[in-house]
């Protein structure tokens, strides 16, 4: 096997409990170089708990995950992460490219010395995520959006093999939803990135996604989207009978009256779509 | 010459004592500061500010140096605040309330003890509100080997603690050693309180810690250039409440001269406000993003 066949990212047989609340239950799923991964569940399935365990900060009660080959034992530079809500405040001295360039080697001790080399790094980076025209302005005084984008640099800028992100679509207004996965999109094969990202909300992702794990209930099932979101898999997966429906090329995941959980967010398309 | 600097201002022993003191403790306090306002640890300064002075009034019970008192009861607090604050953020501020309460019951004994114990008057003004012209000239290398060592400490962990400063789960997830980082970081910040309340007092010490770095951070959106001005506004403000507590000796007299902490807290608070100024005036930093949505539009 060379190295091009290496997945990734190797999730075997994971189960993590908070005391005796299962919340991961046996997930199991791979991510090959360059590929695309949406994590599809409803808020509260577990779906940040599963990425800090890919990240190394979740201790497993079973199973293994490897980055590209090794065991995630050590936390190393091959993945770029860009957590949930980073609440940056509008006071903090920071220009975005100052905070780009802290993805270089933040993890090290001592002051930074930079080289012309490693600035056109940053350089070319917040190039590739359009976000060289604000690179001068302090972080917290830029929108939901554009602080998207330089945490995505800041994640990238080590040039990892794969790139994390929890939940980025939230609290983004649909035009930068449309942007940002656009661009993640174009990242991840340009770059050769594997990109595994979680949403509540699958539809945005629908035309990007090479594969979808989807979670709930602490159980998850991967595979292409034909291949999970369908009506018996998610039946399965839930436990009870789910419809598909899909619609003007959306898909919507319909369970029983009464069955909130993974409604509420499916719901809202029919409204606001 | 004579309107700024009263006869003898250069040759006085003590005014030497108080620059060196006051210069050295000030520029501590502004990078340790820079940082603290930062990551919204005012409080924690606060707080600690009032565990040194059960520090100082202790020691003085105890007959040891102010100093010394100030600095270990810091270190301590700032130890059992890091380990009471686990795990949540929100955590840190019920621990730091706790412990804050019980020392400042300390304090009150101790400052009772010791206006009982000695003939001495003015231990309490003293411990609360510094006497930098009656500090013994060996405190200097003390001093300078503290403030050396807790700015070289701030240079080892600064970009760990910058990163985990703006989010500590990036941070983590980088393998930063973010509690250990804290650690590190509180301890800088119960020496700089210490050294500033040698310098100003125990209660007053968190202006010269907060005052000048706050003062940048409304300047400059670069943190080391806010660092720089904190460092040299607070160098500037502590050396002119020197020379204005001094040269007030002779404009009062025959009256006793006015307090350096006063003056050094005022000259602080004027140059906050004075800040503000101009922030208000310029247009908001946020016209790109307004640019953007009426682009939008």
């Amino acid at each position: 096997m060379n190295d091009a066949q290496i997945p990734v990212l190797d999730v075997e047989h994971v189960s993590v409990s908070f005391g005796s609340r299962a919340v991961l239950d046996d997930v199991s799923f791979s991510v090959r170089r360059g590929e695309f991964t949406g994590l599809i569940g409803s808020n509260g399935v577990g779906k940040t708990t599963l990425l800090r365990a890919i990240l190394g900060l979740q201790r497993l009660d079973r199973g293994t995950i490897r980055v590209l080959g090794a065991p995630r034992a050590a936390r190393s530079a091959a993945i770029g992460y860009v957590p949930q809500k980073v609440v940056l405040d509008p006071d903090v001295p920071l220009r975005a490219r100052d905070f780009v360039a802290l993805g270089l080697d933040a993890q090290r001790w001592g002051l930074a010395r930079r080289t012309s080399q490693q600035r056109a790094r940053v350089e070319e980076i917040m190039g590739s995520v359009d976000a060289l025209r604000f690179a001068d302005s302090r972080i917290g005084s830029l929108s939901g959006g554009e602080q998207q984008r330089v945490l995505i640099a800041h994640a990238l800028v080590s040039e990892p093999a794969l790139l994390v992100l929890d939940e980025p679509l939230a609290n983004l207004d649909p035009k930068s939803v449309q942007e940002i996965v656009t661009l993640l999109h174009r990242v991840s094969s340009e770059r050769d990135v594997a990109i595994v990202l979680s949403a509540h909300e699958m539809n945005a992702l629908l035309p990007v996604m090479d594969r979808i794990v989807y979670l709930t209930n602490g159980r998850a099932a991967s595979g292409t989207t034909d291949e999970v979101v369908r009506s018996d898999v998610l039946s399965a997966l839930y436990g009870q009978h789910v419809d598909v429906l899909k619609l003007h090329g959306r898909v919507l995941v319909v369970t029983e009256p009464g069955q909130d959980e993974p409604g509420i967010s499916q719901h809202s398309n029919l409204t606001v779509d | 010459m004579h309107v700024l600097f009263e006869p003898g201002f250069f040759s006085s022993g003590p005014v030497h004592v108080a620059l060196a003191v006051g210069g050295v403790s000030a520029l501590v306090c502004a990078v340790v500061g820079v940082f603290t306002v930062m990551r919204g640890q005012s409080f924690a300064g606060h707080a600690l500010s009032d565990v040194a002075t059960t520090g100082g009034s202790g020691a003085f019970y105890f007959g040891a140096s102010p100093l010394v008192g100030f600095l270990s009861a810091g270190v301590m607090g700032a130890g059992a605040m890091e380990l009471i604050g686990v795990e949540r953020l929100r955590g840190r501020d019920v621990a730091t309330g706790v412990v804050l309460g019980f020392a400042t019951g300390l304090s009150a004994l101790f400052l009772y003890l010791d206006s009982t114990k000695s003939a001495v008057t003015g231990v309490s003004q003293q411990v609360l509100f510094g006497s930098i012209f009656s500090l013994d000239p060996s405190t200097i290398p003390l001093v300078s080997a503290l403030s050396a060592l807790t700015l070289l400490v701030v240079v080892v962990i600064y970009r760990p603690l910058l990163l985990s400063s703006v989010s500590p789960d990036l941070a983590a997830a980088r393998g930063v050693r973010v509690r250990l980082v804290g650690l590190l970081f509180m301890l800088s910040l119960a020496v700089a309180v210490g050294l500033s309340s040698i310098a100003i007092g125990s209660i007053l010490s968190t202006a010269l810690l907060i005052g000048p770095a706050a003062t940048a951070l409304r300047v400059t959106k670069n943190l080391r250039a806010a660092m720089a001005l904190a460092a040299s506004w607070g160098v500037l403000a502590t050396w002119l409440g020197v020379m204005c507590a001094y040269d007030s000796y002779y404009w009062l007299r025959p009256n006793p001269g006015l307090p350096v902490s006063f003056f050094i807290v005022g000259l602080i608070f004027v140059g906050y406000l004075g800040a503000g100024l101009p922030a208000r005036r310029r247009p908001s930093s946020t016209a790109s993003s307004l640019q953007l949505e009426s682009a939008s539009a």
